[in-house]
């Protein structure tokens, strides 16, 4: 009632909530750790739960930008978890391979060689969705499946583990007294907002996974713009692959980012991104990623079992969607001034007009 | 093809239009995932035929080993069909096999009023699954999503530790022997069986099978018709969860003790045991046979590798992902003739 239009206006900000969340769990976390907002240095390095949580947050982070991407187009990419395994393995195999582990020239043709076949992955999910009509979520199915079984047969059912220096910096090492992998992040971050924001590529994009065949009919290669985001999509899972070798210095084929999709859709749908598509949020998906690591440090940090850390998620999962139903708020705040205004406001909006079944509907069939 | 290029003018224009037909047949993909099944079966008999592959007990073992995979197929197969999917499945069978562990060797309590409740448990969920994805419009997939994490977390707050199961009537259930022609089948396979044939039975020759298909192959028309979609969602979801909780029990029996990460990923069998069955990921079009031989062609590969001896394991996953990926290819060709 006495809210002033600048507090309503920041209150609908997309960011708002997902910020809001996020302050919320770090601010828990005081009461248990009292210095847990001090950062330390300590041998050049910056230390302090903020900085651990940007630092095992990154792979995540990465991942999720990927999938942000993917999601606006209405698709989605099961293969992360397999392709951050298929990249680790490669690299680390080539690595050991070599005399001198050391040598930066074969760490380099090793990473290359990991990403190149992230993103044949990418290409290969991108054309079953793109050129042959296959639902996203099957098609990535088969990745999925398949694709940690060829992560084992690269590094023979083993663990690979490397010692290498360089390698190392990638995923455990420090840079200007920061985390390296902040660093990577942050240029990730920074060239997928400017290609996305900057140019019309993001338009492009939404424009895909509002309506593919309106796109494709006004002039758009609706196709291309799928392949391209699938293809960015396994880029930036094969970069963070890389990052969870480096930081464990081992290609687990097996483990190595088992359930990152299922974060990393989740980090998506906290930062707000409509999982029908034709809107999309970096900022949301980055500010979610850290969302989901900052609970489970919390979780680590207050005390309670971390067998629990999945229920938690699980409870993050549905509250936040059952927030984004239309349906649940009309019903919970339904007569309500706070949820009646808000529901009208929101049934306006195009995204959510995604929401309509005959919407619904055309996507699937596109 | 070669007909029509040899004799462009004989009145041979049906045999385009019989390949069409034949193409546009529904039962195709079980057929053809059928015709695969003996295919491997022929491929095994004439490389490890001194090994004892020919045995009736190395056919019925595909029974035995594959029972919990049947019937978590068989309830993946009713939501697949509705249109819907169930990422829950593997979740659900591993929170079985640790709650059935800790009630009877924890807690002591009598396995006969363990089983109803850890039934009753799966189906519950199930139920809420499908009461949030109908009354609050949220992605089938992002619900059971939630679902998997709730599961498996509860797994891991009942032990972090596997329990194993001493208790007498578990193992003597266990152990327990049909004899089949020439063989033997165990409880959880007969039990996989009778589940297979109920299914068949609700969604070939009942009211509510029918909404099933109705409903996954065309949602808006199937309200309009007045079909109890909502009603039907949820029921299909709630059987998925008793069908994973039921999985789940017969994986206590084969396993014999309750493991956290038990099952973990099951969930994508189940789904490439629908899809290889011939059940198109749509929805609506499908038989519960097919995922009957989409499960056999899994354990078939499972104990080719095993007979083969040097092949290692994740050549098990690779063969589900390329046949996985066939069967998907084969779906679109078949979807993309009828619709032109």
């Amino acid at each position: 009632m006495t809210t002033t239009p600048r507090w309503r206006a920041l209150t609908r900000h997309h960011l708002f909530w997902p910020v809001a969340v996020l302050v919320i769990l770090l601010l828990v976390n005081v009461p248990f750790t009292p210095d847990f907002f001090s950062v330390k240095m300590t041998d050049g390095h910056l230390y302090g739960s903020l900085v651990s949580i940007v630092l095992f947050g990154s792979p995540l982070i990465l991942v999720a930008v990927g999938m942000t991407l993917v999601i606006a187009t209405g698709g989605i990419d099961l293969s992360v978890g397999a392709v951050v395994a298929i990249t680790g393995a490669l690299t680390c195999s080539y690595i050991s391979d070599q005399a001198d582990q050391d040598a930066l020239s074969g760490v380099l043709l090793a990473m290359a060689i990991g990403l190149a076949a992230a993103v044949l992955c990418g290409l290969w999910n991108g054309f079953l969705v793109a050129r042959m009509g296959i639902q996203p979520i099957i098609a990535t199915l088969i990745i999925m499946v398949a694709g940690r079984g060829v992560a084992q047969l690269i590094t023979d059912g083993q663990i690979i583990t490397v010692n290498s220096e360089p390698y190392k910096l990638i995923g455990g090492g420090y840079w200007l007294t920061l985390p390296f992998s902040i660093f990577v992040v942050a240029a990730v971050v920074a060239v997928t907002v400017a290609l996305t924001r900057r140019t019309a590529l993001g338009l492009l994009v939404e424009s895909v996974g509002g309506n593919a065949e309106a796109s494709r009919l006004v002039g758009i290669r609706s196709r291309r713009i799928k392949i391209m985001v699938y293809v960015f999509c396994a880029l930036c899972a094969g970069i963070a692959g890389l990052m969870i070798s480096s930081n464990t210095s081992a290609a687990d084929g097996n483990n190595a980012g088992l359930w990152i999709e299922l974060d990393a859709i989740l980090a998506v749908v906290i930062g707000g991104t409509s999982l029908l598509g034709g809107r999309f949020s970096i900022g949301g998906t980055v500010v979610g990623a850290l969302v989901i690591q900052t609970l489970t440090t919390t979780i680590y940090t207050i005390g309670v079992p971390t067998q629990t850390n999945l229920v938690f998620k699980a409870a993050v999962v549905i509250i936040v969607c059952l927030m984004q139903s239309p349906k649940f708020r009309a019903k919970v705040f339904g007569g309500g001034r706070f949820g009646g205004r808000r529901s009208a406001e929101r049934g306006a909006a195009p995204a959510d007009a995604a929401t309509t079944p005959e919407t619904v509907r055309t996507m699937e069939v596109s | 093809m070669t007909t029509t290029t040899h004799k462009p003018a004989a009145p041979d224009s049906r045999a385009p239009s019989r390949t069409a037909r034949v193409l546009a047949d529904r039962r195709l993909p079980v057929l053809v995932t059928a015709g695969l099944f003996l295919i491997m079966y022929a491929i095994g008999l004439s490389r490890y035929q001194n090994y004892g592959f020919a045995e009736t007990q190395v056919f019925l073992n595909l029974f035995i080993d594959n029972s919990y995979l049947l019937v978590a197929a068989v309830g993946a197969t009713f939501v697949i069909l509705s249109g819907g999917i169930d990422l829950s499945v593997g979740s659900v069978i591993g929170f079985t096999t640790m709650f059935t562990a800790w009630l009877v060797e924890k807690q002591g309590l009598p396995l006969v009023l363990v089983i109803p409740m850890a039934l009753a448990v799966g189906a519950f969920g199930g139920y809420l699954m499908g009461y949030v994805i109908q009354n609050f419009e949220i992605q089938p997939f992002i619900v059971t999503l939630a679902g998997l994490f709730l599961f498996r977390g509860l797994c891991l707050v009942i032990s972090k530790e596997s329990i194993s199961i001493t208790d007498s009537s578990v193992s003597s259930m266990a152990q327990a022997q049909v004899s089949v022609g020439g063989g033997f089948l165990s409880v959880g396979a007969i039990v996989s069986l009778v589940v297979l044939a109920a299914a068949f039975y609700v969604l070939h020759y009942t009211r509510f099978g029918r909404r099933v298909y109705a409903i996954g192959g065309n949602e808006q028309s199937a309200l309009l018709m007045g079909l109890p979609q909502g009603g039907t969602k949820i029921a299909v979801y709630t059987m998925s969860g008793f069908c994973s909780a039921l999985a789940g029990l017969l994986f206590t029996l084969y396993i014999q003790s309750g493991d956290p990460l038990h099952a973990t990923g099951l969930e994508l069998d189940a789904i490439a045991a629908v899809v290889i069955g011939g059940t198109l990921l749509t929805g609506g079009s499908g038989y519960v046979v097919g995922t009957l031989f989409g499960v056999l062609v899994l354990g078939l590969i499972k104990s080719l590798i095993q007979f083969e001896g040097t092949l290692s394991s994740w050549w098990t996953k690779i063969a589900t992902g390329v046949l996985l990926c066939a069967f998907i290819l084969i779906q679109r060709t078949m979807t993309s003739r009828r619709r032109t």
